[in-house]
């Protein structure tokens, strides 16, 4: 029971690490990511590459971001400057071609079956329970560290532009706001931490194969941001939890229903996933933790 | 030589029917401005039913289609008056996100009807017809005739009819088409319904090829947005010129990468068009 809540815990600091990465751009520059899944599995590859190399974990971690950040730029670049529905059907095709190539290249990825033995920080010396409990610890200081300066950012001046960005992109850039750049930026810093998210989680389950990056989860962020509140990152980290919490939920609800298979089990968590994303969308459309505008500055006295 | 000609033989006919799904999307985006990702389930909805009406009713080919196309439409306008009219105020963004949750929520009800294993069509066993070195199915050629024959009535719809002139009216200028006494929310329901309907038909007549299973239309969509791209985001003749060239550069481009990069394909034609030429072939402003 213990170890089945410490692993849940630390899937919820993994998802709310996805989850600020999404509210980063979403609430940020007004951009989405339908490729979250593919940022996830690409930083999960680059740090299980790496260490696999012989680097240290902590260097993967740094691969992971690095990585992350050049391929978002790389995906947004043609896009950028189009319409949202673009980056969004873009995003979506990527998540894809990541799968793909990790399906595909053996040499690289070890196709379907997967990379194993991805090394576990300290775990000889702290034993099973040890480590994961000293995980679970590392994960949730990442979240709150990664949160502390996303939080900091949305009341510097800098967030303040993203979200001017959001509102309206064409005063913005009357106002002087370099547009595309602060998309830019903010994408490449969104994806760094999706990858980091995703290199957390290599090293926490030892082993990654392409059947883990699933689209599904992107889906699953969509709805943990717009249920805790879009545009405030304490909103993200909140709905990450929750919708971690409403997952395993539904796996004891669906347990409960007599007499079905194994795959409609599955098909019934997945329809009440989508079930939630719509009501929330309908419901609350501002989340649990609506954005906060603080109030603008007094002019300074003449 | 026969090779090249054998591609772009082959990208023709699978574009075509992805040009199918295509239509459909693209009317939806055109009227409502909004991607409908949802488009994927309703194609595996139409594969399904068509497969119902064919494998377990033993109907012919053609009235599965009809019977794929007239309940994957009303599923469609059912949804979208359910899940996504309602958001339609929030922006684009925002119904597109819910059009993925409903695309969630279709297929797995599919799943859960029907289950994981893939279904094949009751179709007779026919040889492929050769010309010099070129080999073409005739359940291929059946259903290039098909898909030749969807659009042609399409154009005829959008052309000739009065909805058909509502929908471009709506199209081309939402405010105007009200202005001259056109209702907009009757005209997206006839445009959903056609929209999903025609995903629908593209659905069965790629799984004719194949076989079908709950993620039918998933596989789909991705080239469905990459016609719709490469064409021009929005226009209807646009989705069917970004489906043909899909095609064809699939093929040819499966010529020299491993045939499980097929998708990529599509994804890396999109990117170059983005960058060069963001209105697509045929499409409109896209900034």
């Amino acid at each position: 029971m213990l170890s089945y809540l410490i692993f849940t815990l630390t899937l919820c600091g993994i998802y709310a690490l996805l989850a600020l990465s999404l509210n980063l751009i979403w609430g940020g520059v007004g951009l989405v990511n339908l490729g979250l899944a593919g940022f996830f599995a690409v930083g999960a590859y680059a740090s299980a590459i790496t260490t696999g190399a012989g680097a240290p974990v902590i260097i993967g971690w740094g691969a992971a971001l690095v990585v992350g950040a050049a391929v978002g730029l790389i995906v947004t670049f043609a896009t950028l400057r189009l319409r949202d529905d673009y980056l969004a059907i873009v995003t979506l095709g990527f998540a894809e071609v990541i799968r793909l190539v990790a399906l595909n290249e053996r040499w690289l990825t070890n196709g379907s079956d997967g990379l194993s033995g991805i090394k576990a920080p300290l775990k000889a010396e702290l034993g099973l329970q040890g480590f994961s409990l000293f995980y679970l610890g590392l994960v949730t200081l990442v979240v709150l560290v990664v949160w502390a300066l996303l939080s900091r950012l949305d009341l510097s001046p800098y967030g303040r532009a993203m979200k001017a960005i959001r509102e309206d992109q064409q005063l913005a850039s009357f106002a002087g706001k370099r547009v595309l750049r602060f998309k830019l930026q903010a994408f490449a810093v969104s994806a760094a931490i999706a990858a980091l998210s995703g290199a957390l989680y290599a090293h926490f389950q030892s082993y990654v194969s392409p059947d883990h990056f699933q689209p599904l989860i992107t889906i699953y962020i969509f709805l943990a941001v717009t249920a805790g509140g879009v545009g405030r990152p304490s909103g993200a980290v909140f709905g990450a939890y929750l919708v971690v919490i409403f997952l395993e939920a539904t796996r004891f609800a669906t347990e409960w229903v007599p007499g079905l298979q194994p795959v409609q089990i599955a098909a019934m968590r997945e329809m009440m996933i989508g079930l939630a994303l719509i009501l929330v969308l309908h419901l609350k459309p501002q989340g649990i933790m609506p954005e906060r505008i603080p109030k603008a500055p007094e002019p300074a006295a003449p | 030589m026969t090779l090249i000609l054998q591609a772009v033989i082959n990208g023709l006919m699978t574009g075509t029917l992805i040009a199918v799904p295509a239509i459909g999307f693209s009317a939806i985006f055109a009227v409502l401005r909004y991607p409908n990702f949802a488009i994927a389930s309703y194609a595996t909805i139409g594969a399904f039913a068509a497969w119902w009406a064919n494998a377990i009713l033993g109907l012919p080919v053609i009235p599965a289609i009809a019977i794929a196309f007239l309940i994957t439409g009303c599923i469609g306008v059912g949804a979208e008056e359910t899940a996504l009219k309602r958001l339609r105020g929030n922006g684009a963004l925002i119904v597109a996100i819910a059009s993925i949750a409903l695309n969630l929520v279709l297929e797995n009800i599919v799943r859960f009807i029907f289950g994981n294993d893939m279904k094949g069509y009751d179709l007779p066993l026919l040889r492929d017809i050769r010309f010099g070195d070129l080999r073409i199915g005739p359940q291929q050629l059946q259903s290039l005739a098909l898909a030749v024959v969807i659009m042609a009535v399409m154009f005829l719809f959008l052309r000739y009819t009065r909805f058909g002139k509502a929908m471009r009216a709506v199209a081309d200028n939402p405010d105007l088409a009200r202005l001259k006494g056109i209702d907009p929310a009757r005209i997206a329901i006839v445009t959903v319904f056609l929209g999903a309907g025609l995903a629908g038909v593209g659905g069965v007549l790629i799984g004719l090829d194949t076989s079908i299973d709950p993620l039918t239309g998933y596989r789909v969509l991705l080239s469905v947005f990459a016609a719709a791209v490469l064409g021009g985001l929005g226009s209807i003749p646009g989705a069917v010129v970004g489906a043909l060239a899909l095609g064809i550069a699939e093929e040819l481009a499966l010529i020299v990468v491993p045939a499980t990069y097929r998708t990529a394909v599509g994804f890396v034609a999109i990117l170059i068009m983005l960058t060069f030429r963001p209105r697509g072939i045929l499409g409109e402003r896209a900034a």
